[in-house]
């Protein structure tokens, strides 16, 4: 008898136990690698998905942005320019919608095995880095392609991914909770990452936007990200210090935010689940 | 002493089961709204009563020592599920307070977490990880897991494929190599086909001979009496019976009408059986006594059951079987007798009586478990409800019983007067 566990009912707001979360590590291994291996099956392209999508989104906006429309992306090939901000966006919307209903669709590990849950809208989250790791492969083919050399920024990208990553935790955090009481999240994700796809430079700078609207386009915290993307990937990006900080000071509040609604939430999951 | 490996203090579990609620799934912001707006029309009193407290468990206390095997029993509703979930943690209590000491492992379903896409390999390592192994640990037993389950062959085909016979038998294969110092058991034995079921007891009689703690929840008395040397019986949330478990499984299959030896079933809805058919009555009468809760071994035993046959031109064989106190299964058997045998039965109730000779069963307490199968021979459904009815056979001593004059103990699950024949050569 080693250790002794005391059940008690919850009191106000316990903290997140790390602790516990590095004791479920496998488990949380074997989760992403579940998803990984089931993500794909039973298609004909397989992982192929992973790699015609976001060429396919590349291609079309580089049609609809820089053809039609004759946005230009000062020196840098239009195709890059798009990648880069697909890139981001593509890990980011997944990470959301997955992330959001990763709780609803493991009701059944909830109702019946103790582990912390915390796990499960991470996972949801960090398997995307599969995706995002071929497609970075491919981004990468196309720098060779345009000749385009990226410069010592890039030694910053590890940090703009952790952001990244951040950023779709903190939103999964919080719709994943709120979606376990109420449903009706499940039906507004799709139209929320919609319109937060067009506020958000994928497609186009956001140096684009008219200064008095500015302030309220990088509330949006993706785009900060996306054009953090660009200047690490790209060399260079419209990112005006104030506004970048005040994105990162954004995604902190929404994590925080997320993980406070996550671990008030978290007790009553296994019973209304 | 040692200390208690389970100690259960005053634990209480509240739940709130709002009508919105009740209905459907989750609550919308719109039943929210709408509550909360039809609050603003109401008085005080009314407001409470639209959210109906359900203490699923109140005042629980008990302790377990090391290596004790407890049953726990009770109606659906009482509470076991609850009490399990808590202990393994899945819900957080209310009130009160449980001291645990030692590594948990919960068994409340067979294959959580298994995945249809995934081969039978990959979900022995993504279910044993959920259930608390470590990938090492996995490792060592995958062959000995394999065996168990009996599927060596189709190790490597999705598990959408296989038949839900081997479904279940992979996924018991891995619960049973879990190696904790207490396991929480829920009815998962439930599942499966009867020789698979037998091994799976088996193996969870090895765990407590092991000195592992089990907890285990069952519908079947047979099971609880043969695997635990304790049961608690849960009552609306309290435990109203902490006794060895023949005794508490005889006084609680008493409490129903206040017999064991009847049986009714009030609401078709929830009566045993299927859409074909349901039970709605079970009786035991011996001699010129209906309702006999304890049985002279010398009268012959007569057992009545009465059903709903809801669909028209249904086949339906009535079957019975007999356990002792100690789970023993003593016979099955099923009517081939009658005019309806294998003839299709309009719509209607029907009674069906078996019976037993006189100085056959064995001085025991009979545990009945009561089932009805439908359908042709090759295409058949059944159900089985365990521990309908039980009831006790006792030996008067009057020296016309099988035992004769003799009072010492005579052991045997039956007890037949046979014919002997001595001579001298």
């Amino acid at each position: 008898m080693d250790k002794e566990l005391v059940i008690k009912p919850p009191k106000g707001l316990a903290a997140v136990k790390l602790k516990e979360i590095w004791e479920y590590r496998e488990l949380f291994y074997f989760l992403i690698w579940r998803d990984v291996k089931v993500r794909y099956k039973q298609t004909v392209l397989g992982a192929a998905w992973a790699i015609v999508r976001p060429v396919m989104s590349m291609v079309v906006f580089t049609f609809i942005f820089n053809k039609l429309a004759g946005f230009s992306a000062e020196g840098i090939p239009y195709q890059l320019f798009t990648f880069s901000g697909i890139l981001a966006w593509n890990f980011f919307s997944e990470g959301l919608t997955g992330g959001s209903q990763s709780l609803v669709g493991s009701a059944n590990l909830i109702s019946k095995v103790y582990f912390p849950r915390l796990i499960i809208p991470a996972a949801a989250v960090l398997r995307g880095l599969v995706d995002f790791g071929i497609a970075l492969a491919i981004f990468v083919g196309f720098m060779i392609y345009y000749q385009y050399s990226p410069t010592v920024n890039i030694l910053l990208f590890p940090f703009v991914l952790i952001w990244g990553i951040a950023a779709s935790l903190a939103f999964s955090l919080l719709f994943s909770s709120i979606s376990v009481k109420y449903r009706d999240i499940a039906h507004a994700l799709p139209y929320v990452a919609q319109i937060l796809f067009w506020i958000s430079p994928v497609g186009y700078s956001s140096a684009k936007i008219p200064a008095h609207l500015e302030f309220f386009y990088w509330l949006n915290p993706m785009t900060g990200v996306i054009e953090s993307f660009r200047y690490t990937l790209l060399g260079k990006a419209y990112l005006p210090p104030h506004l970048l900080l005040m994105s990162i000071f954004l995604t902190v509040i929404i994590f925080i935010v997320g993980l406070i609604t996550f671990r008030s939430m978290e007790k009553e999951f296994a019973d209304v689940i | 002493m040692s200390k208690p490996i389970i100690s259960v203090e005053n634990l209480g579990k509240k739940y709130i089961i709002g009508k919105i609620i009740h209905g459907r799934g989750a609550p919308t912001f719109r039943d929210i709204f709408n509550q909360k707006l039809g609050n603003l029309f109401r008085r005080g009193e009314d407001r409470k009563k639209d959210d109906t407290i359900l203490w699923a468990l109140k005042g629980v206390s008990f302790d377990v020592k090391q290596g004790e095997v407890v049953g726990i029993i009770g109606r659906n509703g009482a509470g076991k599920s609850t009490l399990l979930k808590v202990l393994s943690r899945i819900t957080e209590p209310t009130e009160g307070k449980v001291t645990i000491r030692g590594r948990v492992a919960s068994l409340l379903e067979v294959g959580t977490g298994f995945s249809g896409e995934l081969t039978g390999r990959e979900n022995i390592f993504l279910n044993g990880s959920i259930l608390g192994m470590k990938k090492a640990e996995i490792k060592k037993k995958f062959d000995e897991i394999v065996a168990f389950s009996e599927i060596e062959r189709f190790i490597d085909t999705p598990v959408k494929r296989y038949s839900s016979g081997m479904y279940v038998r992979l996924a018991f294969a891995v619960a049973a190599h879990l190696d904790p110092e207490i396991l929480v058991v829920d009815e998962v034995l439930a599942v499966g086909d009867a020789q698979f079921q037998k091994k799976c007891l088996g193996k969870m009689s090895d765990v407590s001979k092991e000195g592992r703690t089990v907890l285990f929840v069952s519908h079947n008395m047979a099971t609880i009496t043969r695997l635990c040397a304790r049961s608690l019986c849960l009552h609306e949330g309290r435990v109203i019976m902490d006794d060895n478990a023949p005794t508490v499984v005889h006084k609680y299959l008493s409490t129903d009408c206040g017999t064991t030896a009847y049986r009714k079933w009030e609401d078709l809805q929830r009566a045993p059986g299927n859409d074909t058919v349901r039970l709605l009555e079970m009786q035991v009468n011996s001699g010129n006594a209906e309702r006999s809760e304890i049985v002279d071994i010398r009268k012959s035993v007569e057992i009545k059951m009465k059903y709903y046959v809801k669909e028209q031109d249904a086949v339906v064989r009535p079957f019975l079987v007999f356990y002792n106190e100690e789970g023993v299964c003593l016979f099955s058997t099923t009517d081939f007798d009658s005019i309806w045998y294998n003839r299709p039965r309009p719509r209607g109730i029907y009674t069906s009586k078996l019976e037993i000779p006189g100085n056959f069963l064995s001085e025991c307490n009979i545990i009945i478990n009561a089932g009805l199968t439908t359908g042709e021979t090759e295409v058949y459904k059944w159900f089985i409800e365990p521990g309908v009815l039980s009831f006790q056979v006792v030996d008067t001593l009057e020296g016309d019983s099988a035992r004769k004059n003799n009072t010492t103990s005579y052991p045997g699950v039956v007890r037949p007067i046979l014919k002997w024949e001595s001579t001298q050569e």
